[in-house]
């Protein structure tokens, strides 16, 4: 079937195809072109919108917010999603009903777990509650530097169960053949688990670890959606900047913003894209 | 041995704590929907009063009542409009991407033509790219075809979103070469075969791209919050929040209604989300 060329193929992904390039593709290369440009004049201008971001202080806030989150997230993440997957897989009763457990903080909207989180996290609320029950002094959790924490809590919950079922799939690649013949060797279950586990799972590592890091920037909904436009700086998202950049119609920030995030990005699944390849 | 089984016992044990923690925000707001308000009033006294200690709370409300729900039905018509607007995006969104993708994925599984790879790259590329990047070109967009403001506005870029268009991809490709050439020996033409063999055997990844793209778009907050100024066309991701703790009876119970779809999808739907989110795990 390969090899001879196939147009009526072209024609199943036209309508789609259509759409791509009319609503993303072709303004998003506009979008590359404004950045090179002022907005009034539409004059070609260089590098100076990047000149004007690299200089702003709330976008450097907001990169700096986002490599810490992800330096802090991604490693928390992985390691205890494949903790739990190693734990779970195996189990058959147990372990679909715990996997069910993980994965429904998926499921649950964000706009219904904000009233728990506005509850759990108020000064007066449940956790400083609790805190003085142990003789603990109360914390502002939204308004100091402990809401990070709080967003990197609401990460963890959410993806939990996505990045599982992930290591799951991984694990489950691995044939049984393999372990069976280590233990005819008398390798032990740390012994198995480190030697062939561990290296089995390595691709897997990095295609979880680029996924994670793309469904971070989904946290702006609890941020937003718990402490509004104007959060405390320690969780100042690309998005809210990108907000405030609306608001202003600063299209010359946004363009080069969208362009350097866009350029990061892309990096990052290049990479990926190899991964899967070599895999 | 004795010593791996009890440690195995003891993480086990753990584990069932961190999935009971997982799942305990449902249980908070079924039981809150179910309190009465002066329940309500007492539990909460310290955040809405600003009385002193920390709010309270029963695991079993004292007097459980329907109370706040018959107050959501009778004395909340925004509540419903915003509902039907979530209900109305998220339909026609996950109807369109699958009108719209389910060929294209077939297309980029199943044939082999000139700029096939390239196209597939710049799929995949597309899909991983957060609101932030495309927000500027998406307003750019809708300002020419006068689509602000307006709810297809928010259809229109969503239906044309990669993402299930490589779910579905993922699927197709699995469906074995034979099958595919048989149909072929006994004269099915191109359009035949995508509907009576690709579809069909492919529908698990179908399935799948709806589910993962339910709970996307039944979540709408960055689209909808640029892009609608008038707050009638609002879904009720945006709305819940609005709601001020002096209501709380009626926040609860809107919480609750507006987790009951996406949680009867995923108790429907459970083993097909897990296989979309493995799709992107496993090699090709």
């Amino acid at each position: 079937m390969r090899g001879r060329k196939q147009w009526e193929g072209f024609f199943f992904i036209l309508p789609s195809l259509t759409g791509v390039l009319v609503f993303i593709f072709l303004p998003f290369l506009d979008v590359v072109r404004r950045s090179f440009t002022e907005v009034v004049s539409g004059k070609f201008v260089g590098l100076k919108n990047f000149e004007t971001i690299f200089a702003n202080s709330a976008f450097l806030q907001a990169s700096f917010n986002t490599i810490r989150f992800t330096a802090v997230c991604i490693p928390l993440l992985v390691f205890l999603s494949l903790g739990t997957a190693v734990l779970l897989q195996g189990k058959k009763r147990t372990g679909s009903f715990l996997k069910s457990m993980f994965l429904m903080p998926m499921a649950i909207p964000v706009a219904s777990v904000v009233l728990l989180w506005k509850l759990l996290f108020h000064p007066k609320g449940f956790l400083n509650g609790f805190l003085s029950m142990v003789g603990l002094a109360a914390v502002d959790w939204m308004n100091s530097e402990y809401a990070f924490g709080v967003l990197v809590f609401s990460y963890i919950w959410k993806n939990l169960g996505y990045d599982i079922i992930l290591w799951l799939a991984g694990l489950a690649a691995i044939s049984p053949d393999i372990y069976e013949a280590a233990r005819v060797d008398g390798a032990g279950e740390w012994r198995c688990f480190f030697s062939i586990t561990l290296p089995n799972l390595l691709p897997s590592l990095y295609t979880i670890a680029v996924l994670s890091f793309l469904n971070s920037f989904k946290v702006f909904r609890e941020a937003y959606l718990v402490a509004g436009d104007y959060p405390h700086s320690s969780i100042y998202m690309m998005q809210h900047l990108f907000n405030n950049w609306f608001r202003e119609l600063s299209v010359d920030k946004m363009a080069a913003g969208a362009v350097v995030n866009a350029g990061v990005i892309l990096i990052l699944v290049l990479l990926l894209q190899r991964a899967w390849e070599k895999v | 041995m004795k010593k791996i089984f009890q440690m195995r016992s003891l993480a086990m044990l753990l584990l069932a704590l961190l999935a009971a923690v997982c799942c305990y925000p449902v249980l908070f707001l079924a039981t809150g929907a179910l309190m009465d308000s002066q329940e309500l009033a007492e539990s909460l006294g310290p955040v809405l009063k600003g009385s002193d200690g920390f709010i309270s709370w029963r695991l079993i409300p004292m007097f459980p009542t329907l109370q706040n729900y018959v107050e959501l039905l009778l004395d909340s018509p925004q509540f419903f409009v915003m509902f039907w607007n979530s209900v109305k995006l998220t339909g026609a969104v996950t109807a369109g991407q699958l009108l719209i993708g389910t060929p294209a994925a077939w297309g980029l599984a199943r044939f082999d033509f000139p700029l096939r790879r390239i196209l597939y790259i710049l799929y995949i590329i597309l899909m991983m790219m957060p609101f932030q990047v495309r927000m500027l070109s998406d307003y750019l967009v809708l300002e020419k075809l006068h689509l602000l403001d307006s709810h297809m506005g928010i259809i229109l870029p969503a239906v044309f979103s990669t993402f299930p268009v490589f779910i579905m991809y993922r699927f197709f490709s699995g469906i074995p070469e034979a099958v595919i050439e048989s149909a072929k020996l006994d004269g099915a033409g191109a359009v035949q075969i995508f509907l009576y063999i690709g579809v069909p055997l492919g529908a698990g990844g179908i399935v799948s791209s709806f589910v993962l793209n339910f709970f996307e778009y039944w979540n709408l907050i960055e689209q909808p919050l640029t892009f609608l100024k008038n707050r009638a066309l609002w879904p009720l991701s945006l709305f819940l929040p609005d709601i001020g703790l002096e209501k709380a009876g009626i926040a609860f119970v809107s919480s609750v209604v507006t987790l009951i779809p996406a949680a009867l999808i995923f108790l429907l739907g459970q083993d097909y989300l897990e296989q979309g989110i493995a799709a992107a795990a496993v090699k090709e």
